[in-house]
């Protein structure tokens, strides 16, 4: 690859570069995306349990809400840096090692899980209760009023949230580079702190930028198509 | 039919504070008819109408549904009784996310087995008995207030309920597209043989379709009646109240300003207010009393309300004449008339009232 931008003209030392950032926006997309799809696959359910239990809602249930709502809470406590930190015994159990890429995915979704599922819990409460009230007068059971009215309704709420909490964990995850998380934030402390690179550290900060806007973009068109109101 | 036998409802507020919304309902809907339940807000009409098909359960008392006593059923049980219970709401409780059609075969979806063709035609079917048929795959947000309370009856009647519940159906809809919808109750009524129980602050809902009404007041039915009679002779405050802020004024303000005095004296004219119920209004009585009588009869004012189509006449009149013709006269009239009140004597020729 190096090789291939050099005869393209660039010289040595830029195709290194580019070949630098390019492995470290590769390294960061696969973190990103992975502990985002991680994180709505444990969120989700996390937001719709919170919201069932609590008051008003069909499986309420005042201790349940409060011991889960307090670890929720707990866990949103805990700056990422110190989390990332704290559970390097568990990150090492779950993925054998506590350095790399990989290895980053997991403090990044046990951070925003908890975030994740409050964000689901308040979309959802933004269904107007006549929604319920209206399928349970149909005869629908809870779980379907779950997956047929709560959801589709909250949709363009959720597909918001899911684009702020992936917006978030591009942040974390320059973060987690500092402890040896690889990707863009590694790049940036190695280059750009350590060796006093300005135009590596402004690279990637550009590239981040970049991210978070194309971000912002597709997750703001998909919930405008997916909202019917 | 529905049966509602000593029905309470308490709530527990967070403060601890209890409050009873319903205190002892003794209910009982025919088969077929339209039953309305008016009260103002707070009455608990909300709560009434949400026992019969347990949204809410009552703290005390038996609801019986089509020969089911719903209190005892478990979850599962309710949930394929309340498959029998169609309801209509204020707010219409339309899924945003979902075309008319999609809302409509909500129900017919969760059946285990639905086949999807089958559904699709049903849907048809529904949207056609409430005259949507062109509207099957827009979505809730472009229809009118009027529009989304057919879908929402179309939804209701999905799984061919014999009864159907109104929660304020027309509350959030203007007199004309009430009008409207009240008129596509009536005819689904007739066209499917359906029970509709209709929960309303609008005498007027009353006046339009209902056959017999409740009225609810402070969590008790304070009176209860055909709507004829409900209209014609209220009893209590609150329905007397109702009953005239629905019918036509006239009447009401010449009677609270006409001077009257119980003794007559020399050459007095009789005030007197009648009232004509159904065919009978139509009957030119007065005519034919001044005629064969011979008093001289002026009107002073009058209105005619229709009561579920059924013309009822409120008249206000004078009576003049010699003592004797009088007479002769108000007992012809109380033959003729459905009720005769006497107001008392006015100064002659009505010169005394407002």
């Amino acid at each position: 690859m190096t090789d291939l931008l050099i005869s393209m003209g660039l010289s040595p030392a830029a195709s290194k570069i580019t070949m630098l950032l390019a492995q470290g926006t590769a390294d960061t997309l696969y973190m990103v995306l992975l502990a985002t799809f991680i994180s709505i696959i444990l969120g989700v359910p996390l937001g719709v349990i919170l919201l069932v239990t609590s008051k008003g809602y069909f499986w309420y249930s005042p201790r349940f809400y409060a011991v889960l709502g307090a670890c929720v809470n707990a866990l949103r406590s805990v700056p990422f840096i110190i989390l990332m930190v704290a559970i390097i015994p568990f990150t090492k159990m779950l993925v054998g090692t506590s350095i790399g890429t990989t290895a980053a995915i997991v403090p990044l979704t046990v951070s925003t899980v908890p975030f994740l599922g409050r964000l689901v819990e308040t979309s959802l409460k933004t269904v107007p209760y006549g929604l319920i009230e209206a399928a349970e007068s149909m005869g629908t059971p809870p779980w379907k009023i779950i997956s047929r009215v709560l959801l589709p309704e909250a949709m363009p709420e959720l597909v918001q949230n899911f684009t702020l909490t992936l917006i978030v964990i591009i942040g974390a995850s320059a973060m987690a580079g500092t402890i040896g998380g690889g990707g863009l934030g590694d790049i940036a402390i190695r280059y750009g702190y350590m060796r006093f690179q300005a135009g590596i550290m402004l690279a990637t900060v550009v590239i981040l930028i970049i991210m978070v806007q194309i971000a912002q973009l597709i997750g703001d068109t998909i919930a405008r198509r997916v909202d019917h109101r | 039919m529905i049966r509602l036998h000593n029905i309470h409802k308490t709530y527990v507020l967070d403060s601890g504070r209890q409050v009873q919304a319903l205190k002892g309902i003794d209910l009982e809907i025919r088969d077929g008819e339209i039953f309305g339940v008016i009260g103002l807000s707070g009455a608990g009409k909300s709560t009434l109408i949400r026992i019969i098909n347990m949204l809410e359960r009552p703290t005390e008392g038996s609801v019986e549904v089509n020969g089911t006593e719903l209190t005892s059923l478990n979850d599962a049980q309710l949930r394929a009784e309340r498959r029998r219970i169609g309801m209509i709401f204020q707010q219409f409780n339309l899924l945003s996310s979902q075309t008319v059609s999609g809302n409509v075969a909500f129900p017919l979806l969760l059946e285990r087995h639905a086949d999807k063709s089958k559904v699709r035609e049903r849907v048809l079917e529904l949207l056609k008995l409430v005259g949507l048929e062109d509207k099957a795959d827009v979505y809730p947000s472009e229809l009118s207030g009027g529009q989304k309370q057919r879908v929402g009856i179309a939804r209701a009647l999905a799984t061919d309920p014999k009864i159907l519940l109104c929660d304020e159906a027309t509350s959030a809809l203007d007199p004309k597209t009430t009008a409207s919808i009240l008129r596509l109750l009536t005819s689904l009524r007739k066209k499917l043989g359906l029970t509709i129980v209709i929960i309303t602050h609008q005498m007027e809902v009353i006046k339009e379709c209902c056959d017999r009404v409740a009225v609810l007041d402070g969590g008790l039915i304070s009176e209860l009646g055909s709507t004829l009679e409900i209209f014609s002779t209220p009893k209590q405050d609150l329905t007397k109240r109702l009953v005239s802020a629905a019918v036509r004024r006239d009447v009401q303000d010449l009677l609270e300003h006409l001077k009257v005095h119980e003794k007559p004296e020399e050459g007095d004219a009789l005030a007197l207010e009648l009232l004509f119920l159904g065919e009978k209004a139509n009957d030119p009585v007065i005519v034919e009393v001044a005629e064969r009588s011979r008093a001289r009869i002026s009107i002073l004012g009058g209105a005619i309300n229709h009561i579920q189509g059924q013309p009822l006449g409120n008249l206000v009149v004078e009576l003049a004449g010699a003592p004797e013709v009088i007479e002769n006269a108000l007992k012809m009239l109380q033959e003729k008339v459905f009720r005769v009140t006497v107001l008392g004597y006015a100064a002659k020729g009505g010169q005394n009232h407002d």
